[in-house]
């Protein structure tokens, strides 16, 4: 199993949910997070006080599917994800261990 | 610890018991004092009935003329003269009985309406603490929401049960008769000494505890109405000191504020005191004219602010060892502009209700004046930020725009034409942004803008008053007296009635429109005095609240994770996630940051 952790713009949120929906993805936790790449933000000033906005905010999808889903999985987020824009964000792809569901304890391939 | 806590209550004693002396004193003391009347149902009759122009109806007796001034002829002419006019006035009354118990309603109802107006515009300055609660918070961190808007919060009853004990005793004792609601003048003990000749008045000492001759209906209204604008200047500090301010202190500062701080100066100006008598003295315009309160409310506000901010010191943070100062943001604009609102809505209770009457018809003018500064203060500090300064239309500096030029237009707004009102509000505008910045650059640290708002401009707007005033209101304001002769000039005259035939009576007038340097030299006698007198209390105060609770901030690391659970016991938001790291930038270029703040408090507050 993998996780797939996928870092978007706020706005593509509901465009890749409906993607995911599509290829058969029933489950994922999202989080509001904050984040810069390799472009940073500008200086602004604020009644005199200088301050540089550095972090935008982004979603980090958090989503976990069998071995054979990731190519697939990855592709629809980055296709449903992009804008063609500075900013648009980065998937990362982790090895899961286990996994377990909690109503009905099962194990692994069949908690995904 | 325990020996400062027995300190302070032993003052508070005393203080206490030295004001209910001063009250009972008053009770037993038996004169020949006018009756108060606390049913309302003795006052308002014929003689408070007059026309548009001020001619009151009846015309009283004339008082008998001793053998001296009989041998005066001009004297014992105007005296054949009134009596003439009141042996006319009797033969008529006489005639008529229904017509003059007519009168006595009509009286009634004057007076009625004019305590109508009074307490409802007072209710509405009552409203500004709200306005003033939402701006201070929504400029300040979330995690000190609890805290800033409990400060906003407290200060009214702290302040009004001071201003209850003895403020309001101190500062209209002895103002005399309340002529718009029915003249009662049981306040007339004014506390007054003799300096070059002429009386200089500096305390009242009637209506301690509202008892004794202070217990009158018309008294309790302008108790009313004198309290909602003292508590207008009280809360003005907490905006400057907010985000570390003990809790503590600030309840030290709201006994004190009501009592001792406020009054004094607001006796010389609107009790009866030296500074209004300026004119009637020594011929200085006409004295210190302040119609809503710039110097008496705001500038005494800001002084102390200033004071205050100075002496509990810069937020953690907010400067760098070089001076530069650190983003720390509002956290909600809806918020402070919410409050802006009320407050512009609530200074029209503020400006016209000065007038003490509704049937004073001139409130028309002051309330369009009001609101003519208040939009060209909130355009012209937004243009200024915009084009000038940080090339973006800064919404809080909008709000401090509005408020600056509602702030200058509070003392001149009676005495000004639309075109004086709306450049003097401009100017306000302009003078707001840049005394922020200004007070940034001098490590004075104000959130809020509340010294450059109140201070900065309640100053400005008393000047404006020697500049703008155009003469056509205030004939014989604090009983000084100037006319316009046929040749045009512009002559002080100390007895109204040696003014030559075809002289007419101004109003107060500014050097703009022919008054001369005269009225203007008047205002800045009393910003002067104004700055000094505030500075000097608000410094004994703080040095005192210091002394006693071991210094006025909290620890580094309350003020640092939020005022609101260690001085509160509860967030002011509940259930929202807060960055509060990200919020309280450290201070850049110190090798100890924690040493680049005034040391906390030693006693910490208490944690469960």
């Amino acid at each position: 199993m993998n996780k797939i952790e996928a870092i978007i713009k706020p706005f593509k949120l509901d465009e890749v949910k409906e993607a995911l929906a599509e290829v058969g993805i029933q489950g994922m936790t999202v989080s509001e997070v904050k984040g810069f790449g390799r472009q940073k933000g500008q200086t602004e000033v604020y009644r005199g006080s200088e301050y540089a906005v550095d972090f935008v905010p982004k979603i980090k999808l958090e989503i976990v599917v069998a071995d054979d889903a990731v190519d697939r999985v990855i592709k629809v987020i980055q296709e449903s994800a992009k804008t063609g824009k500075i900013g648009d964000g980065k998937i990362f792809v982790w090895k899961i261990d286990k996994a377990m569901r909690i109503r009905t304890a099962e194990m692994n391939e069949a908690a995904v | 610890m325990k020996v400062r806590v027995k300190v302070l209550k032993w003052l508070c004693v005393m203080t206490l018991a030295g004001v209910m002396a001063f009250g009972l004193v008053g009770l037993t003391r038996a004169d020949d004092a006018p009756k108060p009347d606390p049913a309302g149902t003795a006052t308002g009759d014929k003689t408070t009935v007059y026309d548009a122009g001020g001619t009151a109806l009846v015309v009283s007796e004339p008082a008998k003329l001793s053998d001296d001034d009989a041998k005066d002829p001009a004297k014992k002419k105007a005296y054949d003269d009134s009596l003439k006019a009141y042996n006319d006035f009797k033969a008529k009354a006489d005639k008529e009985p229904v017509a003059m118990q007519l009168a006595d309603a009509v009286g009634h109802n004057r007076v009625a309406i004019n305590f109508t107006w009074t307490l409802v515009t007072g209710f509405l300055v009552m409203f500004m603490q709200a306005g003033f609660a939402l701006v201070e918070t929504g400029l300040c961190r979330a995690k000190n929401s609890g805290h800033t808007m409990a400060m906003n919060f407290m200060i009214y009853p702290m302040g009004m049960l001071g201003f209850y004990l003895c403020g309001f005793a101190f500062m209209f004792g002895g103002m005399g008769p309340i002529t718009t609601m029915g003249g009662y003048a049981g306040l007339n003990n004014e506390f007054t000494i003799n300096l070059f000749g002429k009386p200089f008045g500096l305390l009242g000492l009637k209506g301690f505890l509202l008892q004794g001759a202070g217990y009158d209906s018309a008294v309790f209204t302008l108790f009313l109405f004198q309290m909602v604008f003292m508590d207008t200047t009280a809360t003005i500090p907490t905006g400057a000191c907010a985000e570390r301010w003990k809790f503590s202190s600030f309840m030290l500062y709201g006994c004190a504020i009501g009592t001792i701080m406020y009054p004094f100066f607001g006796n010389w100006v609107w009790g009866g005191g030296w500074l209004s008598q300026l004119g009637a003295n020594f011929g200085i315009g006409h004295g210190h004219v302040d119609f809503a309160g710039s110097s008496v409310v705001h500038m005494q506000g800001g002084v102390i602010a200033l004071v205050a901010a100075w002496i509990v010191g810069a937020r953690y943070g907010k400067f760098n060892k070089d001076g530069s100062t650190n983003f720390m943001p509002p956290h909600s604009i809806p918020m402070a502009m919410l409050g802006t609102f009320i407050l512009a809505f609530g200074w029209f209770g503020f400006n016209p209700g000065s007038s003490l009457a509704a049937t004073d018809l001139r409130i028309g003018v002051v309330a369009t004046n009001t609101m003519l500064a208040s939009a060209t203060g909130a355009l012209a500090a937004t243009l200024w930020m915009w084009w000038v300064r940080t090339k973006k239309p800064d919404p809080s500096m909008m709000c401090n725009g509005m408020l600056a030029g509602l702030v200058a237009i509070t003392c001149p707004c009676a005495f000004v034409s639309a075109g004086g009102a709306s450049i003097l509000g401009a100017i306000s505008g302009i003078l707001v942004v840049e005394s922020v910045f200004f007070f940034d650059k001098i490590g004075i640290d104000d959130p809020v803008g509340a010294i450059s708002v109140h201070g900065v401009n309640g100053c400005w707007g008393c000047l404006s008053l020697g500049l703008f005033a155009d003469g056509t209101y205030g004939q014989g304001w604090n009983g000084a007296h100037w006319f316009k002769l046929v040749d045009g000039t512009y002559k002080f005259f100390s007895d109204p009635s040696t003014a030559p035939t075809g002289s007419t009576e101004m109003g107060v007038l500014g050097l703009f429109y022919g008054g001369g340097m005269s009225q203007f030299w008047a205002e800045l006698i009393g910003v002067t005095t104004c700055f000094i007198t505030l500075a000097v209390i608000t410094f004994i105060v703080f040095k005192v609240i210091g002394a006693i609770l071991n210094g006025h901030r909290p620890t580094l690391d309350v003020e640092i994770g939020g005022l609101d659970v260690p001085e509160m016991g509860c967030l002011g938001y509940n259930g929202v996630v807060m960055d509060k790291e990200v919020e309280t930038p450290h201070p850049k270029g110190y090798s100890n940051p924690s040493a680049s703040v005034p040391a906390a408090s030693r006693t910490p507050v208490s944690t469960r």
